[in-house]
């Protein structure tokens, strides 16, 4: 994590209340290094989208430094900030065309006509948009708005780009490709990207880092790989990806592996995340592809237990079979579509396992 | 992005590429529909059902406008134009009047004279003279009072022939005789059996009189519908007017053949042996001495000028011009009131629409701009006004604005102008400007509000963050977005100020009336409803010209008053 004196964008002890009451960002410390794409992630209402309003300049914080190259910028306007914004709705300029609308940052710094349209230019052919310049953003798609949007936020060459769920009017498909083009931009321009969505496969697939919000707070910032793979807590471990989770007590803890007595009776073994004294209560979670139906593929530490098919459905790539284990009804297996692979039937009792290390006691 | 040659439009469906591609495709024929019919065919035969419907829900609006709107606009408007009231009183004289010409003579001849005495005893006995002086008095101040004062001695022209018939034979004084020569058999008839219920019959003229004594058939026609319809008489027992006796005259005296089988013809034959021997009468001078104008050449080039049954005199008038024998010319200076009072409107009502766009646009912004409650609070007090009644707020701007109204002791009191120095802040154009100002702002606020509120302010934040000041955003990117608004706000404030009446007429003073005070005041007190029409006609043309020109310039489609 970069810290101090190479932090590009830096969040010190960050709070905001707009109606003095409740606060909407709690206390929030935040350092990202130069070039990093970034991605706050989390659902509505969770703060993201203030904090990102506070860094472009829209919202003031109610109290804490935000910093921009270690210059405090809360009292910085923000047109003066340099800093290019993507919006969901786009933004662009109805009365304009792509091409005014790109030159319309150039011409408030006074650029000269020829840098103007040389920019305009260059942006345009980056977003590989180039013979729309003379469209109107209504007689454009709404992935094309996204592209000259995006063209428009980057055409003054900021060092800093805030995207605001940019994708979040576009269809899977478009989502999909312009995710691949938003960061492959970011990576050859070298630029700083705060993105915000509520979109965790969008998250997990741009970013360097994550950080997930909830309720004003950031609950967990780490790579993609990190944020699934090990979730620091049990908010973190239901908002990414798919998860089984088993209610228990913790019955005893070692160093690396703790023992939950499960409330259905049966007792495992995990590894112990926040959980800090014996006879707390625990949420222990586990990843649906990580659970395996042919028990004879794991080691000798692994965990098995009875499970009954209750559901079984058919994905294409995947099959995802729901299950009662230990007195849930809604533990999910997903397996893959092989051609050795068995097929579920439901109402059959079968054996499931897991090894140890892929289970994680969390908070209850 | 190597999807970018084919990838955001193969997603978006047709776009007006594939969509021409689409239309090109087809170039072998008319498109059929599954019936082998012209899908062009089926299409519409769709469609005229819709419209049908859609008539008969609006039919019944439909109806009322054109009865009680359009039809009398039209019929107004009509008038701006229409003069047969000239022609239609004064028949004979339009008639003979035509061949004069003012440059020739002083005055019109001798027959001119005749036709105007029997002209004018029709006209006298039917009451007409004063409408017909008062509409010529339009173009000639004067013209009302000589035509009273004639109609007022008329009757007695051609006394003098009268006198001098009946002496010659007493049957002349028996309106039996003027019966049966001039009334048709049929309407004998018909008058003997009349029982006084009803309608009496209409008078017909004997057949052949016309071409034997034509101007005394024509008067005694209308002295017999005068008698019967104005009177309720009966022509058989009444004596023929004086003017009748002096058409006798002038037939006779005009060597009338009189067939040997017509009524009276003994009677008439001697008369006609009488006439070169009668005393006549100076028909100029009998009407010289009613009423010495008759010898004002600019009468009878008035009544020359105005004898066509439609004139464009309303329209000239309404534009300070007037009609002369020697074609269109500016009225005297100190009769020019229209232009001055057209431009001033036209002045006033700009001034008006910019100090609403000047005051409604922040209004407008804060409303759309506002979190919702005091949104609606604020709106509620934009609406206040239309709940009280435009008198009302009126009169409170002459308490609030006179000489030692409210606003001017405030400023004496708080010492921005001294007790002596009061502002004029009414009864001119300023108490105008600023009463309508008040008065016509919601119609400024609401459409610039219901065009602000969907622009969102994603825009602003955006330019913004592209490194504009709050002005340059402002000004690039918000204001172009709001210019819907504000023209639609300026079409019905403009619209609605340049016919403006209530206000101007209340706190305007002599100097803060509009043009349509003037309407009202010919529609009302002068009964001049020509001009009255013409005036509201050219308003409607100034009006309609502003829209064409806004049409052209800002296009109609950009004018939004909601979503």
């Amino acid at each position: 994590m970069a810290q101090g004196d190479d932090a590009f964008v830096e969040f010190d002890r960050v709070q905001k209340s707009y109606d003095g009451e409740n606060l909407v960002v709690k206390d929030l410390n935040l350092s990202m290094p130069k070039g990093e794409f970034l991605t706050m992630l989390g659902p509505s209402g969770s703060g993201k989208t203030t904090c990102l309003m506070m860094l472009a300049g829209f919202e003031t914080a109610t109290h804490g430094d935000i910093r921009l190259k270690g210059k405090p910028i809360n009292d910085i306007p923000p047109h003066k900030r340099g800093i290019g914004m993507v919006f969901q709705n786009y933004a662009l300029f109805p009365h304009m065309t792509v091409a005014e609308n790109l030159a319309f940052p150039l011409q408030v710094r006074k650029m000269s006509k020829d840098v103007q349209q040389q920019k305009v230019k260059r942006a345009l052919d980056m977003v590989q948009m180039g013979t729309f310049a003379g469209r109107r953003p209504s007689q454009l798609s709404g992935g094309q708005q996204q592209r000259i949007a995006l063209a428009r936020a980057l055409v003054f060459e900021p060092e800093l780009v805030l995207m605001d769920e940019p994708l979040g009017a576009l269809d899977k498909q478009l989502r999909e490709t312009l995710q691949f083009e938003i960061t492959d931009l970011a990576h050859k321009l070298g630029i700083t990207v705060v993105y915000v969505t509520h979109d965790q496969t969008e998250a997990l697939t741009m970013s360097d880092r994550v950080a997930v919000f909830e309720a004003g707070r950031i609950q967990q910032l780490a790579t993609p790989s990190q944020l699934y793979e090990e979730p620091q807590n049990s908010f973190v471990a239901q908002f990414i990806g798919e998860n089984n989770t088993l209610e228990g007590v913790v019955a005893e803890i070692r160093d690396d592996t703790c023992v939950v007595k499960l409330d259905s009776g049966e007792t495992i073994d995990a590894v112990p995340v926040n959980v800090s004294k014996v006879g707390e209560r625990t949420k222990v979670s586990i990843r649906p592809e990580r659970v395996e139906v042919d028990t004879k593929k794991l080691g000798p530490n692994a965990h098995t237990l009875k499970a009954e098919v209750l559901e079984f459905i058919y994905m294409g790539d995947i099959f995802r079979t729901r299950l009662r284990v230990a007195g849930i009804d809604d533990f999910v297996i997903k397996t893959r579509n092989s051609p050795d692979q068995v097929k579920l039937t439901p109402g059959s009792t079968i054996d499931i396992g897991w090894l140890p290390r892929d289970c994680r006691a969390l908070d209850a | 992005m190597s999807d970018a040659t084919h990838g955001p439009d193969n997603l978006t469906g047709i776009t007006p590429d594939t969509g021409l591609k689409i239309g090109k495709s087809d170039k072998d024929g008319p498109m059929l529909a599954a019936d082998g019919t012209p899908l062009k065919t089926s299409l519409n035969r769709a469609l005229r059902r819709q419209k049908r419907r859609a008539l008969m829900l609006i039919a019944p609006l439909l109806l009322f406008i054109l009865l009680t709107f359009i039809y009398p606009i039209g019929e107004m408007l009509f008038r701006s134009v229409e003069n047969q009231i000239v022609g239609d009183t004064l028949p004979r004289t339009v008639r003979v009047l035509a061949d004069w010409n003012p440059d020739e003579t002083e005055v019109p001849g001798p027959a001119v004279f005749s036709a105007l005495a029997k002209d004018m005893t029709v006209a006298s006995e039917e009451k007409n003279h004063t409408r017909l002086g008062s509409r010529l008095n339009y173009e000639v101040s004067g013209i009302s009072s000589l035509f009273r004062k004639t109609g007022r001695n008329v009757d007695d022209i051609g006394e003098n022939y009268t006198e001098q018939f009946v002496a010659l034979d007493p049957a002349w004084e028996d309106p039996q005789t003027f019966v049966d020569i001039f009334a048709g058999p049929r309407w004998v008839e018909a008058n003997a059996a009349y029982d006084g219920e009803g309608r009496r019959p209409t008078f017909r003229l004997a057949e052949g009189v016309g071409e034997v004594l034509p101007q005394t058939a024509s008067i005694y026609r209308d002295f017999a519908r005068v008698v019967q319809v104005e009177d309720d008489d009966n022509p058989a027992e009444e004596e023929p007017w004086n003017s009748v006796y002096l058409a006798l005259y002038e037939d006779l005296r005009d060597g009338a053949a009189i067939p040997a089988d017509f009524p009276h013809a003994a009677l008439l034959t001697a008369a006609q042996a009488a006439v070169p021997n009668f005393a006549t009468t100076n028909l100029q001078a009998a009407f010289v001495d009613m009423d010495k104008d008759w010898t004002d050449r600019e009468v009878w080039r008035t009544i020359q000028t105005y004898s066509a049954p439609y004139t464009t005199g309303y329209f000239l008038n309404a534009a300070d011009l007037q009609l002369t024998p020697d074609g269109i010319a500016w009225r005297p200076e100190n009769e020019r009131v229209y232009i001055t009072l057209f431009v001033r409107t036209l002045i006033m009502s700009t001034a008006i629409t910019v100090a609403c766009i000047l005051l409604g646009y922040p209004i407008g912004w804060l409303l759309a701009n506002l979190p919702s409650r005091q949104a609606n609070l604020l709106m509620i007090l934009v609406l206040l006004p239309f709940w009280t009644s435009l008198l009302v707020r009126t009169s409170a701007w002459k308490v609030l604005l006179q000489d030692q109204g409210v606003i001017n002791d405030l400023l004496v009191w708080i010492g921005f102008v001294s007790d002596g120095n009061r502002l004029a802040l009414i009864n001119n154009a300023t108490g105008t400007i600023i009463a309508m100002t008040h008065i016509l702002l919601p119609f400024m606020i609401l459409p610039l509000y219901s065009v602000m509120k969907t622009i969102p302010p994603s825009y602003l934040r955006a330019a913004k963050s592209l490194g504009a000041t709050n002005w340059t955003a402002f000004w690039r990117v918000y204001f172009p977005q709001s210019v819907p608004g504000i023209g639609a706000g300026s079409i019905l404030v403009f619209i609605l100020a340049i016919g403006y009446y209530i206000t101007p007429e209340i706190v305007g003073g002599t100097k803060g009336v509009f043009i349509s005070n003037r309407i009202a005041y010919h529609i009302s007190t002068s009964l001049n409803w020509g001009l009255a029409a013409a005036l509201g006609a050219i308003l409607l043309v100034i009006v309609m010209a502003f829209y064409w020109a806004y049409d052209r310039i800002v296009g109609i489609d950009n004018v939004k008053l909601g979503g």
